[in-house]
């Protein structure tokens, strides 16, 4: 668990530099995307926690390795279903800052309630 | 014209308790009068997952089903029918443990005295196989049934694991809706709401606004639903939404919690947020009358 946490924090520190770090304006026409490569599994995502800057054009690139998963995030208009053995792009430009859940809206199985994560957008 | 009142309803169950009577004041009874529409009610149970283990949810998972089986039969006056409204069942994804829990489930419920019983899925029962084991062992997953005047019309938006109703059965819902009047009373069974109740938490059924829109002709519809094992009441148009509490464990308020994860058993409080209600209605009164109970009497 301990391993799990450093490793999530780790991701999610470099996203945020990545992102952060680029200085780039809210559009981003003529450059190329910003990707997220994120897993989905029974049950869980990886990283479970993304930061995105506010306005940022990014496209999140999530692939489910053992079944068909969904990949909602209400708050953000946010949904897609997620083929097993497929990336799935997600295109994402966040236009508010705080903190969002996502979670798996295609049941999955015991502990599927539980497979959720948290976009956190900053300005 | 006013809705069905305490001293009705207790006249019509007999029986005591907390009495929540819909306000349904838009409702037109006149032509009800012409109708068969007779004085009865029913009890609905839901969520009851059997097969579910959490100690620090539920220590007496093995017995609560039982409990609330003795509550029914304890009733003064015993209901029409009785609906379990989905999860039935705690999910397995092994097909044999499934298939056994379903048996169990059907074992302990035959003590009921009452033998007109309606099943429908939840997802925990129907999602990982379409369905299959629910109908072998509950039959039909949609489907519409008239009692005494009112149309009740079952759905299953969990059998899909989109938690979709589907083109089809909405298809099969307008063609039923075609022979019933518009001042006809309707009642929805179903397990997750009809309406976007909490999305976040995935508290919401796909494409629940083409059922709406569906229903939304009608002068006299009542959705009754399980799947967020808590009482709750909302408006979406002229379409009241009533979800029960669960018979396993409580959760949270839409939104009131960081996670959508059940409420810790209460040993002050044993069986706290469990339980299952009766619904009544009346020829003469719009509405309906919704007493809610606890899973043992104390707790009244």
């Amino acid at each position: 668990m301990k391993t799990k946490s450093i490793r999530v924090f780790l991701v999610g520190t470099i996203l945020l530099a990545q992102i952060i770090g680029t200085g780039c304006p809210p559009t981003h026409a003529g450059q190329p995307d910003i990707v997220v490569k994120m897993t989905a599994k029974k049950f869980e995502y990886s990283p479970s926690e993304i930061v995105l800057k506010k306005g940022v054009p990014v496209v999140l690139e999530i692939t489910a390795l053992d079944r068909l998963h969904g990949f909602s995030c209400p708050d953000l208009g946010i949904r897609a279903d997620l083929q097993q053995g497929k990336v799935t792009r997600v295109p994402v430009v966040p236009q508010k800052t705080g903190s969002f859940a996502f979670r798996c809206d295609i049941f999955c199985g015991d502990g599927h309630e539980d497979m959720s994560g948290t976009i956190i957008v900053k300005e | 014209m006013k809705a069905m009142d305490r001293r009705d309803f207790l006249k019509l169950a007999g029986i005591g308790g907390v009495v929540f009577v819909s306000g349904l004041g838009h409702l037109a009874v006149a032509t009800e009068k012409k109708s068969t529409l007779e004085d009865f009610f029913f009890v609905q149970l839901s969520d009851t997952h059997w097969g579910f283990e959490g100690p620090k949810a539920n220590p007496d998972a093995r017995g609560t089903l039982q409990k609330a089986v003795a509550a029914v039969n304890g009733l003064k006056r015993q209901p029409d029918f009785i609906v379990f409204t989905g999860d039935l069942t705690h999910t397995t994804e092994n097909p044999q443990e499934r298939r056994k829990r379903m048996g169990e489930f059907k074992d302990i419920i035959s003590q009921l005295k009452v033998r007109n019983i309606r099943f429908m899925p939840g997802e925990h029962d129907a999602s990982l196989d379409n369905g299959a084991a629910f109908q072998e062992y509950f039959g039909k997953t949609h489907y519409t049934f008239l009692h005494k005047g009112v149309h009740f019309i079952v759905l299953d938006n969990v059998s899909d694991p989109t938690a979709s109703v589907g083109e089809t059965q909405l298809t099969w819902l307008g063609e039923e809706l075609k022979g019933i009047r518009k001042d006809e009373r309707i009642i929805v069974l179903t397990h997750r709401p009809l309406f976007d109740l909490y999305p976040q938490w995935d508290w919401a059924t796909r494409d629940a606004a083409k059922v709406i829109d569906l229903l939304t002709p009608y002068d006299n519809v009542t959705v009754f639903y399980g799947h967020i094992h808590q009482e709750h009441h909302h408006t979406t148009g002229n379409i009241l939404h009533h979800a029960a509490k669960s018979l396993i464990f409580p959760l949270p308020a839409p939104g009131s919690a960081p996670k959508r994860a059940p409420i810790p058993w209460d040993s002050a409080a044993p069986y706290k947020g469990l339980g299952f209600r009766s619904v009544a209605t009346a020829q003469t009164k719009p509405g309906y009358a919704i007493m809610e109970y606890p899973v043992i009497k104390d707790m009244l």
